[in-house]
């Protein structure tokens, strides 16, 4: 054999990827890839995946690819956490080697912020946003689709590098100098800061996206002040990913430069500043953990008022409130590193900033409480995890206080204590107001509900596995354990805990298998929504038939009240959404378009390049993505034209025209 | 359908019923945290039961408005508690919670901004004993200018007297933790940074690194023992007597990637440790002087701020 193919085969299969247990899983995917080709050439569905999915620019299908990537980001992400707490169940346990827990860590931190929760949540701004607003799409159909392509196949290259050339080892925050060459030779490193990028790039483009739809798309009559508060908590999150992913940029930008071309930015070497990236990477991370947690914020204002059948309490200041939090959570990044030596005055200005989103915070959670005060509370299953949020979250939240007192985070950092922190906040916040707004909305995006008694039992296992999970890791931090040990020593008295917290993981575990079957079962048994106001919703995309028709609304709403869908129900003028044939006009619906998933293409041929240096192939993959974006803005014919006779057509088979 | 199963909030008493039981426990000799034995741990310590308590208020109150509401509203037939269908909004009671967590908060800031400023100095009028920390890929060095030895992985410091650590790395950061004696620092190439911690009692405490470098990094644990000033002074003497010195070429050794046990030398090459400690804080905010000639060390506290 030729040496070059001999250095291409370790380069591409070091000893990290050729684990039994890796092997295995390459063999498991290999053969379900197969399998779903094979199945999609016997049933000829290639066209119909490309025609319908692969090139849409619907937000309402693009927001069910989102969804379907997230959950099975979060399937992996939660194999790792298994396989994390299997390790730690005991000391010095030998399920893995340190390397391979080191991998599993970063893996597990990286998919769950960045490929689970943001896509997940960008997924329910799609199928839920222009709906809510009376919107016919986002601004930005074309800009939608890119963002969605580029998230996946950012996805798709960070979860390939376990399989080929290795996985990033240096956590989710991946400090340097650690992340550098020097300390980090293998590829891993160069997955990470490429796929973060390309995705990054998805994610600017989706928070213009919707800044712009809910700036510019509502109904007439919806002013700000009328809007959901899910709307809101889209506009903000919007807002601060416009203004924190840059920072991260920088960052992961920096730091490629450091790994390819030999700079010293962050390095050991010629004086680079590690603290640098610290702070690059908090400007970005501390307002990305509230993106994360504003859209459940959003949710459970939904869900609250639906299943509580009041209005949402103190509707000004939960608005008020939002602005506040995204307005501080700017200034209070120096807590994730207090002890890097600012000196006291810097620590206690960003100590008591961080108190102080306590309070909007806070303030949001009494609103909550008496949104249900007075009202009648229905245990529906999306309502189940807004219960199960509230307790989870006051937690999460006290904790995090506890930690802003600055001298006392001496202690608490990078222990235990803070694992527990934002699980507390990200599980009971983010997942918990992700997985509410998925039963919520399911309906809307398919047009049957999920079976009710196996989703409470779904949350039944999950709540109780999150709570036996992490309330242990609290006390761990109190032990003095610290993060990220890919095994402990036995007398410390860390073993019963460990072993309580891992117990409580794979509760959580059956939790999600039980969700999993949930959807299945489901699907094969469903039960209908005929009506599209399967929960007697308060907001507009109830007001439509479930699922929508693509263009949602043959004739755009005028709003005059907040909950406009409830008030129309109150004053029995439900009528007023239905067409009469006099009405019905053409309507403009953009085409489908191959060129948003060219372009992510480009982007992953280029990243493989730059990730193993093969300069020839990352500028095949650069010229791939001019020549994308190249044809886009040659390509004329984007739009089609509904005449009013399949729009009358459509409307009159939903049951929504007067006769 | 069960619904009975989810109509009683029971399941929400089990995870309260296990923090009672891991609370109750929380007094175990394992939990070192809150067993410290110096007053920098202890002060934190305080800080930490404070705002603990002030966080205990707030959870019990959204505890107790939760499970009545969730109990008294319930959409089933018969509930007599009133049904409000338009209450949207209470001028009050809006205004009670922006100020309530306000006020808990206050209650946790001012002590949070003294204790803070309190910590940052070694107290005034005692004069530190100076130890020059390097963390290692994965190990800990550790250098005593003013008693010219030198240790890797083991400690030994005089109690009742504040230690000066000096910060540094020749290693990915790390952070520097003595739990039992306070809180952590890290450890950051190309700068060094001061941490002062005191042990009141004599004893032998568990040392580790919090901040992940890489796979050794769980096996970043070292002694530190507490012995009376005396007894120190016999341990630098004895140290200086019968181990062997450290020269640059055990330095490299030190540099490997890998972990090792520990070893104690009489001396150390002079350029391991950057010879201005040019620390954020040193110098950045005026605590403190280190004057290094020679061989010798003067601790120099600057006017506080
Ligand atoms: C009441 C509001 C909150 C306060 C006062 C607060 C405070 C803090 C502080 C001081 C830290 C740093 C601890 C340390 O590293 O030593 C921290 C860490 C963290 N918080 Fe929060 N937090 C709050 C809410 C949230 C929310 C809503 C989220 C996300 C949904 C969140 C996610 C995180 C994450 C991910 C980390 C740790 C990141 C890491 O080191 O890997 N926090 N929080
Ligand atoms: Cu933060």
């Amino acid at each position: 054999m030729r040496p070059w193919f001999i250095h291409l085969i370790k380069l591409l299969f070091p000893p990290q990827v050729l684990l039994p247990d890796i092997v295995g899983i390459d063999i498991g995917l290999t053969l379900s890839a197969l399998a779903i080709a094979l199945y999609l050439t016997k049933a000829r569905r290639w066209g119909w995946l490309w025609r319908e999915w692969l090139t849409t620019v619907d937000h309402k299908r693009i927001g069910i690819m989102y969804i379907i990537a997230a959950l099975i980001m979060l399937f992996r992400g939660g194999v790792d956490a298994l396989m994390i707490r299997s390790q730690l169940i005991v000391p010095e346990a030998h399920f893995m080697g340190a390397q391979q827990y080191d991998e599993v860590f970063t893996t597990h931190g990286t998919v769950m912020i960045f490929f689970m929760a943001m896509p997940f949540f960008f997924g329910l701004f799609n199928v839920a946003v222009p709906l809510m607003i009376g919107a016919r799409d986002v601004a930005f159909p074309r800009l939608n689709a890119i963002s969605f392509w580029l998230f996946a196949f950012g996805a798709a290259l960070f979860n390939i590098s376990f399989s080929i050339g290795g996985s990033p080892s240096a956590g989710w925050f991946s400090y340097p100098p650690y992340s550098e060459l020097q300390f980090n030779p293998g590829v891993g490193e160069n997955y990470y800061l490429l796929a973060l990028q390309v995705s990054g790039i998805g994610s600017i483009a989706t928070g213009i996206n919707f800044l712009v739809t809910i700036l510019k798309l509502r109904a007439p009559g919806m002013t700000l002040m009328k809007m959901p508060l899910f709307v809101w908590s889209a506009l903000v999150t919007s807002t601060l990913i416009l203004f924190a992913f840059p920072p991260l940029t920088v960052a992961l930008g920096l730091t490629m430069l450091d790994r390819l071309f030999g700079a010293s930015f962050f390095t050991l070497a010629h004086e680079g500043m590690p603290m640098m990236y610290a702070n690059l990477f908090w400007i970005f991370g501390h307002p990305e953990v509230y993106i994360l947690i504003m859209p459940a914020f959003g949710i459970f204002s939904e869900v609250v008022p639906t299943f509580s059948r009041k209005p949402l309490f103190g509707y000004e200041a939960m608005v008020i409130s939002l602005l506040a939090i995204t307005f501080l959570s700017y200034g209070v990044w120096v807590h994730h590193f207090f002890e890097m030596g600012a000196g006291p005055g810097v620590n206690v200005f960003f100590g008591l900033s961080t108190m102080l989103i306590a309070i909007p915070t806070g303030v949001k959670m009494f609103n909550w409480l008496f949104t249900m005060w007075g009202g009648r509370i229905r245990l529906s299953v999306p309502m189940l995890w807004q219960l199960g949020f509230i307790p989870t979250f006051v937690v999460g939240g006290a904790s995090g206080v506890m930690l802003a007192a600055v001298a006392a985070d001496y202690q608490y950092h990078n222990s235990y204590f803070v694992i527990a922190h934002f699980h507390n906040v990200i599980v009971g916040g983010t997942v918990f107001g992700l997985l509410s707004g998925m039963y919520y909305w399911w309906p809307k995006m398919f047009g049957w509900k999920l079976n009710e008694r196996q989703g409470r039992w779904a949350f039944a296992f999950f709540f109780t596995g999150f709570w036996l999970t992490f309330m242990p890791q609290y006390f761990l931090g109190l032990e003095g354990m610290t993060r990220r040990m890919a095994s402990y020593p036995p007398g410390l008295g860390w073993g019963g805990l460990n072993a309580m917290s891992t117990i409580g993981a794979f509760i959580m575990g059956v939790g999600f298998a039980i969700l999993v079957y949930n959807i299945a079962w489901s699907r094969m048994h469903p039960e209908w929504d005929t009506t599209g106001d399967p929960w007697d919703g308060r907001t507009l995309e109830w007001s439509l038939p479930s699922p929508a028709p693509a263009y949602n609304f043959a004739r755009i709403p005028e709003v005059h009240e907040r909950d406009a869908w409830w008030a129309m129900k109150q004053r029995g003028e439900t009528d007023a959404v239905k067409l009469s044939p006099d009405q019905v006009e053409p309507i403009h619906v953009p085409k489908n378009t191959p060129m948003p998933i060219c372009l992510a293409v480009s982007f992953f041929v280029g990243s493989i390049g730059m990730v193993f240096a093969w300069h020839w192939m990352a500028i095949l993959g650069g010229l791939g993505v001019v020549a994308a974006l190249a044809y886009g803005s040659l390509e004329d014919d984007t739009d089609r034209e509904l005449d009013p006779t399949t729009v009358l057509n459509t409307e009159k088979r939903l049951g929504r025209v007067h006769p | 359908m069960r619904p009975a199963f989810f109509k009683r909030p029971y399941r929400k008493l089990v995870p309260l019923a296990l923090a009672a039981g891991l609370l109750s426990t929380g007094c175990g000799q394992q939990y070192v945290l809150l067993h410290p034995v110096g007053p920098v741990g202890q002060q934190e310590l305080h800080l930490m039961e404070l705002a603990a308590i002030a966080m205990g208020i707030v959870i019990l109150v959204v505890f107790t408005l939760y499970f009545y509401a969730i109990i008294r509203f319930r959409d089933k037939p018969g509930n007599t508690a009133p049904y409000r269908p338009d209450w949207h909004g209470s001028k009050w009671l809006e205004i009670l919670w922006w100020v309530l967590p306000a006020v808990l908060l206050t209650v946790i800031a001012i002590p949070t901004v003294k204790t803070t400023y309190a910590l940052d100095h070694v107290p005034k009028g005692k004069d530190p004993i100076v130890i020059d920390v390097t963390s290692l890929t994965w190990k800990w060095l550790f250098e005593y200018p003013g008693q010219h030895v030198a240790a890797v992985n083991q400690l030994v410091i005089p109690t009742g007297k504040p230690v000066l650590f000096e910060l540094t790395a020749d290693s990915p950061m790390n952070t520097f933790w003595i739990p039992a004696l306070g809180g952590m620092e890290y450890t950051m190439p190309n700068r060094v940074l001061p941490l002062w911690l005191q042990a009141n009692k004599p004893g032998t405490y568990i040392g580790l690194s919090g901040q992940y470098s890489g796979t050794g990094f769980a096996k970043m644990f070292f002694h530190v023992k507490a012995v009376s000033p005396a007894a120190f002074n016999a341990w630098v003497a004895k140290t200086r007597k019968t181990a062997s010195p450290m020269t640059m070429a055990v330095y490299d050794q030190l540099l490997k990637h890998n972990t090792t046990g520990q070893a104690l030398y009489s001396s150390y090459p002079k350029d391991t440790f950057p010879t201005v400690a040019n620390g954020f804080t040193l110098t950045g905010s005026g605590m403190y002087m280190v004057m290094r000639d020679k061989n010798d060390i003067t601790y120099m506290p600057m006017q506080n701020p």
